[in-house]
């Protein structure tokens, strides 16, 4: 079921290709951080601010704006790319991420920046929170949903799976996890350093509906957060199926490109390739 | 107002007579919490209570009764506890969140770190069964570290109230105070000696005994202990001891300690804690930089409890008023001049 015009599609993916830039601009100039995750989850915070979510980047802390919170902190470049893209900052502050005074911490800090919606790094913890905040909207019969976005190697945390066990028990249907599927974490596969699989049936297993889509494919995407807005009655998760750093060649699927930033070359190897990649997709028009 | 003489000070505190065993009452702090927690829930419909499986023993199951659509139970899940408490305050809840100290925040100290003290959310931990005094159940159980590492985080405050009657102000105040919020208090009965009409405000130390010559800050149940020992004394050694209710360790009430300590010239610190890290230490802080004076620290002495009954481990591990006497000795003769 397509819901989306060809036009509004390739608006997204646009947007995807912004965001792109964006991340390999702030992690060149900050010097250090995390590329691969960051790349590989543009085409979800795309999808997320341009198409699904209720929100107002003039008015970020409306009363009924859905909640997104990012749990595996360390990929916060792609947050900001995105935030900025999306209006609700300039996109020249990128610059100043991980640097001195900036609102842009390495791992995002709600206090200095509200519209982020939670403070991340230490990792299973973004679930539990979502799970609080999607309890309180069904306490206080409010419409507003929530979208956490985690990583597949934070399903290791005992935590994550106590949100996952309570987000079942009270049929949390407000409530939509996204996981980051690209089967990388810092010491190589997730399925060598400790297997997750069968994912999806974990999560069936806590009363959870479970989609699985192509992450790095907008139309996918959208398919699958449709789908997950006509659940009632149980959370969803939103297996994303990534590769590593897509979007930039030499990084995709490459375990290694996990937490570091390009240099000054290879940042503009990688603008160059976004670039040719944005006029592919003008080109597909 | 006539001058303070020493012996004084129960009056204004509107004190039970302590002196008089007859007069003390005894029941658990728990009990105040519990009933705390329900008036803090007809008072705001905001206020929630989250529970990991202990509603009997944390005293959460008269709120279950009293307002089952603001009660959430969870299940033996401590970290979740907190992250998920975050999350409620974040959509304008005031989440208590009630297990054994000993988990909660023994268990959790990183989540209170993150998603409640950098988070700046207003989540209230209670931590029940602080203490040996929790008795038979053994050490794994007897939180005697958990002042130290709640009081080390920015942005949170800690209280440790004295009595059944202060807990119940205590949760009252804890839930109409905004801020991440760690209330400490104990299983076991223990004696009353404030009343309805004792003052509480968070971050006010009281004066609950006038004394020249040592002051005994304390904290807890162990109040009344400090009481004891300082009526004991006095008749004892003619050693007159202020004894302060220190019951706010985060923001510490400093100006009452650098008064106390300036009054008496030496101070013994009393908790049911470790004396590394605890409130003794905090005061050992502020007078190190204020106002230098001799300090003795009544505390669990870098060991772990086991079990037995209640009395008998807080005697044995030295907080029993014994040993706070003997602290007041040592104090007291390591005044200049003494």
């Amino acid at each position: 079921m397509q819901t989306l015009s060809p036009q509004r599609l390739t608006e997204l993916r646009l947007k995807a290709n912004d965001v792109r830039q964006g991340i390999i601009r702030s992690l060149e100039a900050a010097k250090s951080g995390h590329s691969a995750g960051s790349l590989d989850m543009a085409d979800v915070f795309s999808v997320l601010y341009g198409y699904v979510m209720r929100h107002d980047p003039n008015s970020p802390e409306m009363p009924e704006r859905d909640r997104l919170l990012l749990s595996c902190g360390h990929i916060a470049p792609v947050r900001y790319s995105a935030m900025a893209n999306f209006g609700y900052f300039p996109v020249e502050e990128l610059l100043t991420l991980r640097k001195f005074g900036s609102r842009l911490q390495g791992h995002p800090e709600r206090v200095r920046l509200p519209a982020l919606e939670s403070t991340s790094g230490p990792l299973g913890e973004g679930l539990a929170q979502g799970v609080g905040m999607a309890l309180a909207a069904k306490m206080d019969g409010a419409s507003w949903r929530v979208y956490v976005v985690t990583s597949d190697a934070e399903h290791q945390c005992g935590l994550h799976w106590e949100a996952v066990m309570t987000a079942g028990k009270f049929a949390l249907d407000n409530l939509t996890c996204i996981i980051d599927r690209n089967f990388i974490q810092i010491d190589g596969s997730t399925e060598d350093v400790m297997p997750l699989e069968p994912l999806g049936e974990k999560y069936r297993a806590f009363n959870w509906e479970v989609i699985e889509c192509d992450g790095n494919d907008v139309a996918s995407l959208v398919e699958a957060f449709d789908a997950a807005r006509r659940v009632t009655g149980r959370p969803q998760v939103i297996v994303a199926n990534t590769i590593p750093g897509k979007g930039v060649s030499y990084m995709e699927g490459d375990y290694t490109w996990h937490g570091k930033p390009p240099n000054r070359e290879q940042a503009e190897a990688a603008l160059r390739e976004l670039q040719t990649d944005r006029e592919r997709i003008l080109a597909d028009v | 107002m006539s001058e303070k003489r020493d012996g004084d000070g129960a009056r204004e505190m509107h004190l039970v007579d302590y002196r008089n065993a007859a007069e003390i009452k005894q029941l658990p702090t728990r009990n105040g919490f519990g009933e705390g927690l329900i008036e803090a829930g007809t008072r705001n419909a905001n206020v929630i209570a989250i529970c990991a499986d202990l509603a009997e023993s944390t005293r959460m199951e008269g709120f279950k009764k009293a307002h089952p659509a603001q009660y959430v139970e969870i299940g033996v899940a401590e970290q979740l506890l907190v992250a998920m408490a975050a999350g409620l305050a974040s959509a304008g809840k005031i989440p208590f969140i009630a297990s054994y100290a000993m988990f909660n925040p023994g268990r959790s100290w990183e989540q209170v770190r993150t998603t409640m003290a950098l988070n700046e959310t207003n989540v209230k931990i209670a931590g029940a069964h602080a203490g040996v005094s929790v008795g038979p159940d053994g050490a794994t159980h007897q939180a005697i570290e958990d002042i130290a590492i709640m009081r080390v985080i920015p942005h949170m405050t800690v209280v440790v109230p004295c009595d059944s009657v202060q807990t119940k102000k205590a949760t009252l105040a804890v839930a109409e105070r905004w801020g991440p919020t760690y209330l400490r208090f104990g299983r076991e009965k223990s004696a009353i000696v404030t009343t309805e009409a004792t003052p509480f405000e968070i971050g006010k130390a009281q004066t609950f005994r006038e004394g020249r010559d040592v002051a005994v800050v304390a904290c807890g149940i162990l109040v009344y202990n400090a009481l004891v020992a300082a009526e004991e004394i006095a008749r004892e050694d003619g050693i007159e001891c202020a004894v302060v209710n220190n019951h706010t360790i985060k923001p510490m009430d400093e100006a009452a300690i650098v008064a106390a300590a300036q009054a008496c010239g030496a101070v013994v610190t009393v908790e049911e804690h470790q004396q590394h890290g605890g409130m003794g230490s905090r005061v050992a802080e502020i007078l190190a930089q204020r106002h230098p004076v001799p300090i003795e620290f009544v505390g669990v002495a870098d060991q772990f409890g086991q079990s037995g009954d209640p009395l008998e481990l807080v005697e044995y591990y030295g907080m029993g008023t014994s040993s706070i006497k003997e602290a007041i000795r040592r104090a007291h003769a390591r005044k200049p001049g003494v």
